[in-house]
């Protein structure tokens, strides 16, 4: 029988790192130890717990990382709760590459970039990030701000410190919503520190974060002068399948699981508001 | 153009039955559905509107997909996908057959789902048409001849014949499985039951809908109209048009645990329930007037957008008869449609 984009490969956990108090990023490879499948920055892949369910989570590693692809996920709901208690050596199941990448390779090369995520919305970026600083040399000047609750919970700070802060030609920018002991940075949210920070107008930038923090940034970015053709961002909206027939995701005349996940912000103004 | 006498549609019936599997409209228990022939069963095709669409042949209510067996913490994945009887679908009615070739576009389109595929492959689709339509259908509205249905083969019957015409290779197969119980004939009794239907099909109140606004350039403007509020008002959410109508294709894939581990299965799900879009941190649709505009958004202005103006509604008129606060798509399409409507 032909191959079925349904059934899923069996994924071997082999590292666990707790980021946070609610976030975990699992390190996971195919059962004969090698990496489960290519993607891109911004794709994503089902994983799941049998007898638990499946979600859809975007991958987090650089598809550059030849060994191993990795998933920071945060612990919210039914399945997240069950992954977080399995240990290294444990097996869940994967699927995918799904949905349409970042444009790493056509509209960013050259680009002077702009990241900006909060919380959990690193996931997604960090392999973007990674993957711009693999071919450093395609790319311009890179910006990175981001912000979480509080110190504690900035995901993946090791690397962005040891490894993204030592980058040449690269900022990195961090903030915590309220003043925390042992924390010398900026206070404040997402958005007012993007307007504080003076940015220059012409980067492409890409955004993720809460709902909510998209929306009072994007509105910052476009009174600093931000062309909104130039800026993505990623949509999560519950998926069974991931190929645009289950129904679940539609917005629009679009599907977010194939469609998306990644969208030109000039794109989503043409989506009905349901997202 | 081939012929057989209706009395002997039952020599028919066990022809085609000796071969492969045979589903056609049966009464039982009260309503019609489709089911597996067997000697003795009450066939009902005069039967317009099955309760249930013959949809259910290639995109069951409930499917098993995948067995997980572990042990310890090693996951086996087990395909259960098997071979799928050659079959034969008898009957369907123009609306119906337009409505797999909605499904199509749905399940077929890359990545091709192979559950579907591999029924629908091993499926002789013979059709029926039309000569006697009801007040509920509008098939007529969305371009489709009940008259004259498409399918592997189409018939046509009256009092006294079952009229048969091979359309495709299958269809050709299929009639040389039968031919010893065929005859020649039936082009004028055929085309006379055409025109009549034609008639009535022209008279039908829902024939004539104005679909001309539902178009991809007022996506939005549909979207944002204020008639959502008041046309979704009654709306239960009970789920029953989602569940009758023959394009609906909306499924949820669940984990089920049994004794010889974990069964994966899909089934039919419906965008008019209030989980249907919840997540762990929120719903995208909080209110029934955004999963009701959802549903007919997707019908008449989302899947024509993305399948070159095809609607996803056939005119069966199911949800007219079913709905049990009388809401449906012709009051939706009355409404946002066009000015002709008025």
């Amino acid at each position: 029988m032909t191959n079925e984009t349904l059934i899923p490969k069996v994924g071997v956990i082999t590292d666990i790192r707790k980021d946070t108090p609610d976030v975990k990023t699992f390190r996971v490879v195919g059962t004969d130890g090698k990496k489960l499948f290519q993607h891109m920055p911004g794709q994503c892949a089902m994983v799941s717990v049998p007898g638990v369910g499946e979600c859809m989570f975007s991958i987090t590693s650089s598809p550059t990382n030849e060994a191993y692809m990795e998933f920071s996920i945060k612990k919210c709901g039914c399945v997240t709760e069950v992954l977080h208690a399995l240990e290294v050596g444990a097996q869940v199941t994967v699927r995918g590459p799904y949905g349409r990448n970042f444009p790493v390779e056509e509209d960013f090369k050259g680009k002077d970039l702009l990241f900006i995520a909060g919380g959990i919305g690193l996931a997604p970026l960090r392999s973007v990030i990674n993957y711009v600083r693999h071919y450093r040399e395609n790319y311009g000047k890179v910006v990175i701000v981001y912000g979480a609750r509080s110190k504690d919970d900035l995901v993946d700070i090791e690397e962005i410190k040891t490894e993204w802060m030592n980058e040449p030609n690269t900022e990195v920018y961090l903030t915590i919503d309220r003043p925390q002991e042992g924390w010398d940075g900026n206070v404040g949210f997402v958005p007012a520190y993007v307007k504080e920070l003076g940015l220059d107008p012409n980067m492409t930038a890409v955004l993720c974060g809460p709902p909510i923090m998209i929306k009072f940034t994007l509105a910052g970015l476009l009174e600093l002068g931000f062309d909104k053709s130039r800026v993505y961002t990623t949509l999560e909206l519950r998926m069974k399948c991931g190929v645009g027939k289950c129904g679940r995701c539609n917005v629009g005349d679009k599907f977010v699981c194939k469609d998306g996940p990644v969208f030109r912000m000039t794109e989503l103004d043409e989506l009905p508001d349901e997202y | 153009m081939l012929k057989i006498a209706k009395e002997r549609l039952n020599e028919l019936y066990a022809a085609i039955a000796e071969a492969q599997a045979l589903v056609l409209p049966l009464k039982k228990a009260g309503e019609v559905n489709y089911g597996a022939w067997a000697e003795g069963v009450e066939v009902s095709l005069e039967t317009l509107k099955t309760v249930k669409s013959p949809k259910d042949m290639f995109f069951p209510q409930s499917e098993n997909m995948m067995k997980f067996k572990t042990e310890g913490k090693n996951i086996e994945i087990i395909d259960v996908r098997g071979e799928k009887t050659p079959t034969v679908l008898f009957g369907v009615k123009a609306c119906d057959y337009k409505a797999i070739e909605v499904l199509d576009k749905v399940f077929l389109a890359d990545p091709v789902d192979t559950y579907y595929q591999s029924r629908r492959e091993a499926t002789t689709i013979v059709t029926l048409a039309c000569s006697k339509p009801e007040e509920s259908c509008f098939c007529k509205a969305f371009g489709i001849d009940a008259t004259n249905p498409m399918g592997d083969v189409t018939t046509w019957i009256d009092e006294a014949y079952l009229y048969w015409q091979a359309n495709t290779e299958k269809g050709e197969s299929l009639t040389a499985v039968v031919s010893a119980l065929l005859q020649e004939g039936g082009e004028a009794e055929v085309a006379a039951q055409q025109e009549k239907t034609t008639a009535i099909l022209e008279k039908l109140p829902f024939s004539n809908l104005d679909l001309s606004r539902f178009t991809p350039e007022n996506l939005n403007e549909l979207f944002n109209d204020s008639a959502w509020e008041e046309m979704s008002e009654a709306c239960l959410g009970c789920g029953t048009c989602t569940f009758v109508c023959p394009t609906c294709q909306c499924f949820d894939i669940r984990d089920f645990k049994t004794n010889e581990g974990v069964v994966r299965y899909r089934c039919w799900d419906s965008c008019m329930y209030s989980d249907f879009t919840l997540m762990a941190h929120g719903n995208s649709r909080t209110t029934q007037m955004q999963r009701f505009r959802q549903r007919f958004m997707h019908k008449l202005v989302y899947y024509p957008s993305q399948n070159d103006g095809l609607y996803s509604c056939v005119g069966c008129g199911r949800c007219v008869n079913k709905c049990p606060q009388r809401l449906n798509i012709v009051k939706v399409i009355k409404t946002l449609g066009g000015k002709k409507n008025d």
